[in-house]
């Protein structure tokens, strides 16, 4: 609620319903916090003009669940579940830049079969990531088909991650040093058969939208944002490439061997809905290409690094080998040393550059962790995107930028 | 292309005696400066033409209640996509006056992070065009971070410190 209204009227109804409101030119409205359109909990306070949108304010925390606070009073290898729901549309992602934070402070050699196995999930993270969001904006123009028609493919996702972990939406994958267990024989035939169908399906869906008139009618000159306005605001991933500019943090500060891949940045002109679109349906295609690399170069080795202290030993030894026994219990109870120092790691997410600042100060949790949640900061352009566009182009505005509602709120 | 050691250099050479300390760890230069001149720095590191530090990462607030005088820091990180670094800078402040210039002039992101850091650690971002708090309801009264706030809801009878392990 903003000021004016709070002093001149009592409730917010009577705002709406004031003579002011209806009879004059500017009316406000509310859009969200809860609308179907919004996809999350979201509200934008907006003065319109018949249609056209003069000017916006955001009211953002809906779903705040302190998470920064919570992971000062968790042991290290407790944090992975916190990072989940943060960016849950991608939470593999999430879930793995944190281990590779821990790695980085406990300063532990991965081999490099890790490396590959969390290259092939992160993008396939990525795909079903970018899958939603571009289904999504199918939706907003009206075209319902193109939202259940990938679902199908993002299904076979959740269900290699549920070869991988068990699970499927907070995935909680892997460990500080590697994974459980090595890919099953299942998830091999199951990638292999992904990889063979996905393209083909992809293609049929990608043909739907990508020429399709009504579709680019309805994207194109929408919610645009210039290069120079978009590196202000601190736009990252495929909404600061869709503006033309090709930063991103997999060739700039690699992590997890991604220079040993080949693949190509996709890059925007105009900045609108339908670059952003774009741009991710591309990034889909690169995705794939790296699977393919990574699946095909695996190197052999270990599924594990050696770091007994966060590592918890195989069951087998903690009941028959009394060190085994001793460090399950100094993990599960949280009892790790962990040196002291401040580190700063990021990946890719699937909506932009999603970081760990994470200081220790050797004690059983971090003294302070704090998330870089690239919708969080990206999220203040959308008022400067949308000044000028109609109603339902705010819709689509939202939708393709890719905003999480849970990584927004923390 | 810069490495840390000759960022650290260049640095020296343009802020002399601004630079409090200095450390390179975990392939990151941290550099400690005075909370007066963060912001005339970090717009002369944006606007120099080979260090071109455009884009802000983050920034965020950190308590140390021990430390007298020096209870709040406040982080930077910034990257230079031309040198391909990243540099992180530390202002502290006391307890007594939290109080830092915005740089929302410099980097229009730098709103909402700095509403974040005011909202949970109570730091008054001077200048700033609208330092309310942004993911807590405006009728809180304290400031969530800050150390001496315990998790737990501090109101509730039914849980004892005792049974937990915490005394």
């Amino acid at each position: 609620m903003n000021k004016e209204k709070e002093t001149s009227y009592n409730s917010p109804s009577e705002f709406y319903n004031s003579k002011e409101t209806i009879d004059g030119d500017i009316a406000t409205i509310n859009l969200g916090p809860t609308h179907p359109a919004t996809h999350g909990i979201f509200q934008n306070i907006l003065k319109v003009d018949g249609e056209k949108i003069i000017s916006s304010e955001q009211t953002v925390g809906y779903i705040h669940r302190a998470f920064e606070k919570l992971a000062e009073r968790r042991p290290y290898n407790q944090i992975t579940p916190i990072t989940d729901r943060l960016n849950y549309c991608s939470s593999p992602i999430n879930n793995l830049g944190w281990h590779m934070t821990m790695e980085k402070l406990i300063q532990a050699e991965i081999p490099k079969r890790v490396d590959y196995m969390r290259v092939i999930i992160m993008e396939l993270a990525r795909i079903a990531d970018h899958l939603i969001c571009d289904s999504v904006i199918g939706v907003d123009t009206g075209a319902l088909t193109s939202f259940f028609y990938p679902f199908q493919e993002r299904e076979k996702i959740y269900e290699l991650y549920e070869e991988i972990c068990g699970a499927r939406l907070t995935t909680n994958i892997g460990r500080i040093g590697g994974f459980e267990r090595d890919f099953t024989p299942v998830f091999h035939t199951k990638l292999k058969s992904f990889l063979k169908t996905f393209p083909k399906a992809f293609g049929e869906w990608d043909s739907m939208l990508a020429r399709n008139r009504i579709f680019m009618d309805r994207t194109r000159g929408t919610g645009p944002i210039s290069p120079e306005r978009a590196l202000a605001y601190g736009l990252t991933g495929p909404n600061l490439r869709a503006a033309g500019v090709d930063y991103d943090v997999r060739v700039m500060h690699p992590y997890s061997s991604y220079e040993d891949f080949d693949f190509i940045i996709p890059v925007g002109v105009n900045g609108d809905t339908y670059d952003r679109w774009m741009v991710r349906q591309e990034e889909i295609r690169q995705s794939v290409r790296i699977i393919e690399q990574a699946y095909g170069n695996m190197p052999e080795g270990s599924y594990k690094a050696d770091v007994p202290d966060f590592y918890l030993p195989d069951k087998a030894e903690v009941y028959n080998n009394m060190e085994a026994l001793i460090y399950h219990f100094k993990i599960v109870m949280g009892e790790m040393e962990v040196p002291a120092g401040e580190v700063y790691h990021s990946v890719e997410g699937g909506n932009g550059e999603l970081g760990y600042y994470l200081i220790s100060d050797g004690g059983r949790t971090p003294y302070r962790l704090q998330f870089r949640r690239p919708c969080f900061i990206y999220y203040q352009a959308y008022p400067e995107m949308i000044t000028g566009q109609t109603i339902s182009d705010a819709v689509i505005t939202l939708s393709s930028m890719n905003v999480i509602a849970g990584e927004l709120d923390a | 292309m810069l490495n840390n050691e000759a960022l650290l250099a260049q640095l020296e050479g343009l802020f002399t005696s601004n630079i409090l300390s200095s450390e390179i760890s975990f392939d990151m230069l941290t550099v400690e400066v005075p909370a007066t001149s963060i912001h005339e720095i970090i717009a002369q590191l944006q606007k120099d033409e080979n260090l071109s530090f455009g884009f802000l990462t983050l920034i965020g607030a950190v308590h140390y209640p021990d430390s007298t005088d020096r209870e709040f820091a406040v982080v930077y990180h910034l990257d230079s996509w031309k040198n391909n670094v990243r540099l992180r800078l530390k202002v502290f402040l006391p307890l007594s006056n939290p109080s830092v210039d915005s740089i929302t002039d410099l980097f229009p992101c730098a709103n909402w992070m700095e509403r974040e850091s005011y909202d949970f650690f109570g730091v008054i971002f001077n200048n700033h065009p609208d330092l309310r708090r942004i993911l807590n309801e405006d009728s809180m009264d304290y400031f969530p971070l800050r150390k001496e706030y315990a998790l737990e809801d501090g109101t509730r009878e039914d849980k004892d410190d005792r049974f937990f392990g915490r005394v």
